[in-house]
């Protein structure tokens, strides 16, 4: 525990931190361009210099650790005078373009330069521009204004994994690029906005269209996948301009997706802003009295086994909720949310978390994927995947077809065998499961959404048991979830009885006649062409493949229109909050279903959304929002039974069109376009 | 810096591949690193690719360097695009690299320059239209006593002046090089006194007399 003196005042820190970190621990701020706590180390931007005694020069307080009996000055003549010199020479080549600048208002160099800059320049001779380069759909670059910090850089090679891009050149030529131009080919990349220091890389789809002043911020979560990433939004007037990542350590540190941060504009497109209602091949609109009068003649008509619902990925715990109660109104209980079939256990919550949490991978040795790419199902998550592969000691296998990450995979056999094997402990990677101290199974949903789903979660779970993964301190037992509502609508119980229908079944009783009233609450990836005579509710926010076949639409409201409870694939439970009201006539879904209940006259007992939350928190005590994790008690999952030996389906194709928002987003669509429908992108400059 | 142009890759061959000369000798420089850190052969595998590709290195070659490395193509980006003595786009057969740093220039390296220019009808980072010179501005060459310098593909060609220099491009042209070193007699960085009033030495190449 090295003792220096900071300021005149003592200081004990932590051995291993640098000067920086032991100013800041007593409040201390120095100013500083390319150091980022979370990057590796660059010391390029020199802003940090501090005198310390008996030094002939100004040290860089980032990158030297901090060491017993050091006297380090912050504020000294000297301290400031270095200061002042490296931002004159910073702003040399830097543009004065701030007005037109869309980091304008929220720049540290413009932060900076307020407290150490001169108003004027000394500097006559001809200023440097650089060409800007070409990084894909998402990122605008102004690289005259790049102050060489390496941040991009340092986070494209060591938090995303994709090494793409460097610093070519020297001296006055250096530049930042791919060299080779091409769109930076990470799922991870929007983050090089946040990080950039200076107006040199910006967001494209967001270029000159808000100053950051204007806008309102809201903190909410992210129901684009189901790491539930911390979020502020930031919107004008009634539309949301971006979202940014907000810190949470133990969910998605400081990063987003591309898909988080991105897809936004799909909000302002093809939204359901007023109720329809279908008569022959035409929808017509109609006022919301009309639509739910007839919506309740409709269900009063319909003995209650003949009602089926299916919850979608985007949804709300309350709404679930209130649609859940409603549907018990109406003694309907074939209810469903795995719409991709995958035969999740709601039984026993063990088996339906990602039970080693996201921060918990950082102690895992070892981890087995089964037909899961976290790359494209939950960016954030490979990220501590590959943060803990960096770490050194971490052997991760994966059984299913070979797919490339970033960081080495051994790919331990395509289909259901090599589980098999793997379970009776006959397979060579046995070996290593059995001897590492904290191992992981991550099982993707592909492995669950297959006809012996069943039997996979229980092969799994057998290994888990066998191989000691599920102990008092460690729970290996992980299910990667897709959608930002599964683990909330499991939680509700949003499944059919024992005997009842799941999406499958319903859709099969749809075709057949036996369902003749199906009610989707934003359920879109459902194979919605051939639904018999069945008449469709659709209710949510975007005229995607529910609303196509719908009879009637009830405009719902996006997750930035709503206060709504989301709990993430670790059994988070988090509150998205309201940024913008929803568009038109379109209400909250709660609200929705509330006044469908009172138009059946047998009204939800609840007025507003704290009563419903309250109803739902008593009902369902878990789904109170925690700070902590509570973890899941272990229990009885899945059915045993023969293994197929198909190969898992690894999903990759539809990262960027995983759900109605991505899908009307013409970012989406763009990033598609040029990424070839989400395949992963080509990671070589060999190719062509 | 004296490569003003950026890489131009309309001229990029389609692939390459090193020699099995080369090859070996790739290897032995692989070899002589641990385990696990050949990319610390970055340096001298390009070199060798550039000398077998002609004094250049297309972006196949780089390519080629870091597939053998196991490095991302950027990082070998990096370094080539560091060194200015990586050539990214095609050089004439014969590299005119002039110091221009303040010894040479204040013995003369004006003149060497200019007479380069004047003989050859090319400017600095230009190559004839036959393929045959590229003229190019360099920092210090660390021969500052034999000032000033032209360094010729891997030859030294000292204690120029314009004479001297445009001899010593016509015995280029003629494909008879003289021997490296000083052009005006000097044994090594003798002192110059050693020569002055001397007859030129035994050996002194055609252009000193040029």
């Amino acid at each position: 525990m090295p003792k220096l003196s900071i300021d005149g005042r003592e200081v004990e820190v932590p051995a291993g931190v640098t000067v920086m970190q032991a100013c800041q621990s007593i409040g201390i701020e120095i100013p500083h361009f390319c150091f980022h706590e979370r990057l590796a180390i660059a010391g390029n931007c020199r802003m940090c210099l501090v005198e310390m005694q008996k030094s002939p020069k100004p040290i860089a307080s980032c990158a030297m650790p901090a060491a017993d009996g050091m006297v380090i000055f912050t504020d000294s003549p000297k301290a400031k005078a270095a200061r002042h010199g490296v931002m004159e020479f910073l702003l040399i080549n830097h543009p004065l373009d701030c007005p037109i600048c869309d980091q304008g208002g929220e720049c540290d160099l413009q932060d900076e330069a307020m407290a150490y800059g001169f108003d004027r320049g000394r500097y006559v001779d001809a200023k440097r521009a650089v060409s800007d380069k070409e990084f894909g759909p998402l990122i605008a670059t102004h690289m005259t204004r790049c102050i060489h910090c390496t941040r991009c850089i340092r986070f494209l090679t060591d938090v995303a994994g994709v090494e793409e891009l460097g610093a070519t050149g020297r001296g006055e030529e250096m530049e930042i690029g791919t060299f080779v131009e091409r769109a930076l080919g990470s799922e991870l990349s929007g983050n090089i906005i946040d990080l950039c220091p200076v107006g040199a890389l910006t967001s494209k789809p967001y270029a000159f269209l808000a100053r950051s002043w204007e806008l309102g911020k809201t903190e909410s979560i992210d129901v684009l996948d189901a790491v539930g990433s911390n979020i502020r939004l930031d919107a004008r007037g009634q539309r949301v301009m971006r979202v940014l990542p907000r810190l949470n350590e133990e969910v998605n540190e400081e990063w987003i997706s591309d898909k988080t941060r991105f897809a936004v504009d799909g909000l302002s497109r093809g939204r359901l802003d007023r109720p329809y209602v279908r008569r022959g091949e035409r929808l017509y609109e109609v006022g919301w009295r009309d639509v739910l009068d007839l919506l309740a003649q409709r269900l009063k008509a319909v003995p209650g086994e003949r009602i089926a619902a299916i919850a979608g990925d985007l949804c709300d715990a309350e709404s679930i909720f209130a649609l859940k109660e409603l549907m018990k109104g109406l003694g309907a209980f074939d209810l469903d949310c795995r719409q991709d079939g995958a035969k999740l256990d709601a039984r026993q919550r063990a088996g339906y978390l990602f039970n080693t949490s996201i921060a918990g991978i950082d102690k895992a040795d070892l981890c087995l994927l089964i037909a899961a790419n976290p790359r494209f199902e939950a960016p954030i998550i490979n990220a501590r995947l590959r943060k803990r592969f960096l770490a050194g000691g971490f052997r991760v296998g994966a059984i299913g077809a070979a797919f490339e990450t970033t960081y080495p995979v051994e790919n331990l056999g395509a289909g259901g065998e090599a589980l098999a094997l793997l379970a009776a402990g006959e397979h060579a990677w046995a070996k290593a499961l059995r001897q590492a101290k904290n191992a992981m199974i991550v099982l993707g949903q592909r492995a669950l959404a297959r006809p012996d789903g069943a039997a996979v979660l229980a092969a799994a779970k057998r290994m888990a048991e066998d191989f000691a993964l599920v102990r008092e301190d460690w729970n290996g037992f992980n299910i990667l979830h897709k959608a930002a509502a599964r683990v909330g609508a499991l939680d509700l119980g949003f499944v059919p009885p024992e005997g009842g229908r799941d999406v499958a079944a319903i859709l099969e009783g749809c075709r057949r006649g036996a369902i003749e009233v199906l009610y989707l609450l934003g359920a879109d990836e459902i194979e919605t062409k051939d639904l018999g005579s069945a008449f469709v509710v659709y209710q949510g926010h975007h005229g995607d493949r529910g609303a196509e076949r719908a009879d009637v639409i009830l405009p719902g409201a996006a997750y930035t229109e709503k206060d709504g409870t989301y709990v993430n694939t670790e059994g988070r439970v988090q509150r998205a909050r309201r940024a913008v009201f929803p568009p038109g006539e379109a209400r909250e879904d709660w609200a929705i279903l509330r006044a469908l209940s009172a138009a059946l006259g047998a009204p939800l007992p609840f007025d507003t959304l704290s009563a419903l939350r309250a109803l739902m928190i008593e009902a369902h005590p878990r789904l109170e929002e925690s700070e902590c994790l509570e973890p899941a008690p272990w229990g009885a999952f899945g059915v045993e039974g023969a293994l197929s030996p198909d190969p898992f389906a690894i999903p990759t194709e539809d990262f960027y069109s995983s759900d109605p928002i991505s899908r009307a987003s013409p970012t989406m669509a763009e990033c598609r376009r040029v990424f070839g429908m989400g395949s992963p992108p080509a990671r070589t400059g060999t190719h062509g | 810096m004296s490569e003003p142009a950026p890489p131009a890759f309309s001229l990029e061959p389609e692939s390459f591949a090193f020699t099995p000369e080369n090859l070996e000798r790739a290897k032995a420089h692989i070899g002589k690193y641990p385990e696990g850190r050949q990319a610390s052969a970055v340096l001298p595998l390009l070199d060798l690719a550039q000398r077998q590709n002609g004094g250049w290195l297309s972006r196949s070659a780089m390519d080629y360097v870091a597939l053998m490395l196991g490095m991302a193509p950027i990082r070998v980006y990096e370094a080539a695009t560091f060194y200015t003595m990586f050539h990214l786009r095609p050089v004439g057969r014969h590299l005119l690299q002039a110091c221009t740093t303040t010894p040479c220039w204040l013995r003369g390296s004006d003149q060497v320059v200019s007479a380069c220019k004047k003989k050859l009808g090319i400017g600095l980072g230009e190559t004839t239209p036959d393929g045959l010179f590229t003229l190019v501005e360099v920092e210090c060459l660390g021969a500052c006593v034999n000032a000033p310098v032209l360094q010729v593909n891997d030859d030294y060609y000292e204690d120029l002046d314009a004479k001297r220099t445009e001899a010593l491009i016509d015995a280029l042209k003629e494909g008879r090089p003289p021997s490296a070193g000083s052009l005006a007699g000097r044994r090594g960085s003798e002192p110059k006194r050693a020569v002055e009033g001397a007859a030129p030495a035994a050996g002194d190449g055609a252009a000193g007399k040029g």
